[in-house]
């Protein structure tokens, strides 16, 4: 198949999900399963990550301006500038795309080839809408929250940093936070994060609903999804850049 | 009853079934047998709706699949039962949550009805205390017991079976090949059976169907197996060794 084919099956699928929840309930049941699987146990790594983003970028920040006619502030501002607006954002979704996606992909795969997508459909329940809406939906809002939590974390940690390395001084560095303070970006950074958290949940969904084989092809179908999220992320993080900062 | 008529379905222009007429009597275990590959998962998904056919007819007590909408395909859906040949029992739910599915889905029931309904059926499959455990610890024959017990706990007017006891020894194996008849008397339902095991066919089958190279090349019952000169059978059947020995020995005692 090509990309043009399997981009028309993407959409094709997407109407599938996109259907009323057969029943409520079953539904609501099936959410909290999902938040705490693609949501909450990925919480510990974007945590320890953007921490630890922060603190790296802070401290290259200060390795690298030591000339005296850069304010020292410059550090907490560049900080808080790239996390707001990259690090927390689109380096975290593509942590989330390796780590929730190969989720997704193979346990929907699994699904498919020992032929429990099969029972769910004799049944008679839409299997795309009961797999992946809740998916989606714990995805979207679930993730906007832990992008917060990362941006918060990476600008904490480049403080410790400071604190613990001497490089510069936690006045200078809260000065730096504080300055130009513009809620334009926190915005464009949970728009973002809106549109990656619905690739992440779909695309990988995609490879593993309609993978075909066994283990093996299920094993190959995750890496599959995992490069592809990726590459949109980054390319749809290029486009909403230019549509939405200039 | 359900009718099928001239059944044909291609894999990429690789013909798998290429004209299969026949019907499916109420209160029947009705077999379609076949080597590996000869296509009787294929047939079996067709008659569920799961793969479309290329061309043929399927209709289940007058409902043709081509003439149903969506809503009255559910609807259908819903009065089958299917036993898949992996069991397919959901991995992430436990065995009273996988039973439990269908009435949670489709029904208004409050929980207490449900865990009823649920342990009715998991005692008409002969299985006790395993309520709380999850697929991946249970046995092959547990399993299949368990997708037995949720295929039926619908009340399903149909009941398909894809290899019921492959992967079983041979005691569980005819165990679960009466549980089926037995729940096919009982609810006097529409069963087919998908098997190679001619274990089972002399068993259980009272209508056998045979599929090689994509065609209906034999239907008739167990007892006729021993006394068909076809060709096709003889040799599928009679593969076995002791076969052979059995069916000398019946058409010796029948002469
Ligand atoms: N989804 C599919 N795509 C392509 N070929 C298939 C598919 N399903 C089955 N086949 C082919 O159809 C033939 C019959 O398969 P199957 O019905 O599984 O055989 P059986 O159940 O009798 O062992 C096989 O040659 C198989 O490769
Ligand atoms: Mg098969």
């Amino acid at each position: 198949m090509n990309y043009v084919e399997h981009i028309g099956k993407y959409f094709i699928m997407l109407k599938q999900v996109f259907r009323k929840p057969q029943k409520w309930s079953v539904f609501r049941e099936t959410l909290f399963r999902e938040i705490e699987d693609l949501g909450l146990k990925s919480l510990g790594i974007i945590a320890f990550i953007s921490f630890f983003v922060g603190g790296v970028v802070a401290i290259q920040t200060a390795l690298n301006v030591d000339s005296p006619l850069i304010p020292k502030h410059l550090i907490g501002f560049a900080t808080k500038r790239s996390m707001i607006l990259e690090f927390a954002p689109t380096f975290m979704c593509v942590i989330l795309a390796g780590k929730v996606g190969s989720y997704i992909t193979s346990s929907i795969g699994t699904m498919r080839v020992t032929e429990q997508i099969d029972a769910l459909e004799v049944m008679g329940i839409n299997s795309l809408n009961y797999l992946v809406l809740p998916k989606i939906i714990a995805a979207v809002f679930f993730y906007p929250l832990l992008v917060l939590m990362a941006m918060f974390l990476g600008i904490y940690g480049g403080y410790l940093a400071g604190v613990l390395t001497d490089l510069f001084h936690s006045e200078d560095y809260i000065y730096g936070i504080q300055l130009e303070f513009n809620p334009f970006f926190i915005q464009y950074a949970l728009i973002k994060t809106f549109v990656f958290a619905f690739v992440i949940a779909t695309i990988p969904a995609y490879h593993g609903y309609f993978v075909k084989g066994g283990s093996l092809e299920v094993g190959r179908a995750s890496t599959q999804a995992v490069v592809w999220t990726s590459i949109v992320i980054i390319l749809l993080n290029y486009f909403l850049t230019q549509m939405l900062l200039s | 009853m359900i009718e099928v008529y001239n059944l044909h379905k291609e894999f990429d222009g690789v013909p798998v079934l290429k004209g299969i007429t026949t019907t499916f009597e109420k209160g029947k275990t009705n077999m379609i047998i076949g080597q590996s590959g000869s296509g009787k998962t294929v047939f079996l998904k067709c008659l569920l709706g799961l793969q479309v056919p290329e061309k043929g007819i399927i209709s289940f007590d007058g409902r043709k699949h081509t003439e149903l909408d969506i809503k009255s395909h559910r609807q259908l859906r819903q009065e089958i039962g299917m036993v898949f040949q992996g069991g397919a029992l959901y991995d992430s739910l436990t065995v009273e949550e996988n039973i439990m599915f269908p009435l949670q889905m489709f029904t208004e029931n409050s929980k207490e009805e449900m865990l009823e309904r649920v342990n009715v059926v998991l005692n008409r499959v002969n299985l006790e205390n395993a309520n709380k455990k999850f697929p991946a610890e249970l046995s092959g024959g547990m399993q299949k017991r368990v997708a037995i017990a949720r295929a039926i706990v619908m009340n399903p007017k149909y009941l398909f079976c894809d290899e019921p006891n492959s992967g079983l020894d041979p005691n569980t194996a005819i165990v679960i090949d009466n549980l089926i008849q037995e729940i096919t008397k009982e609810y006097n339902i529409i069963t087919v059976i998908n098997s190679h095991d001619m274990n089972s066919v002399m068993e259980i089958g009272e209508k056998i169907i045979f599929l090689k190279d994509g065609v209906k090349a034999w239907e008739g019952t167990n007892k006729e197996i021993f006394e068909t000169e076809n060709e096709a059978i003889v040799k599928f059947v009679y593969s076995s060794n002791l076969f052979k020995k059995v069916r000398d020995a019946y058409l010796k005692k029948t002469k």
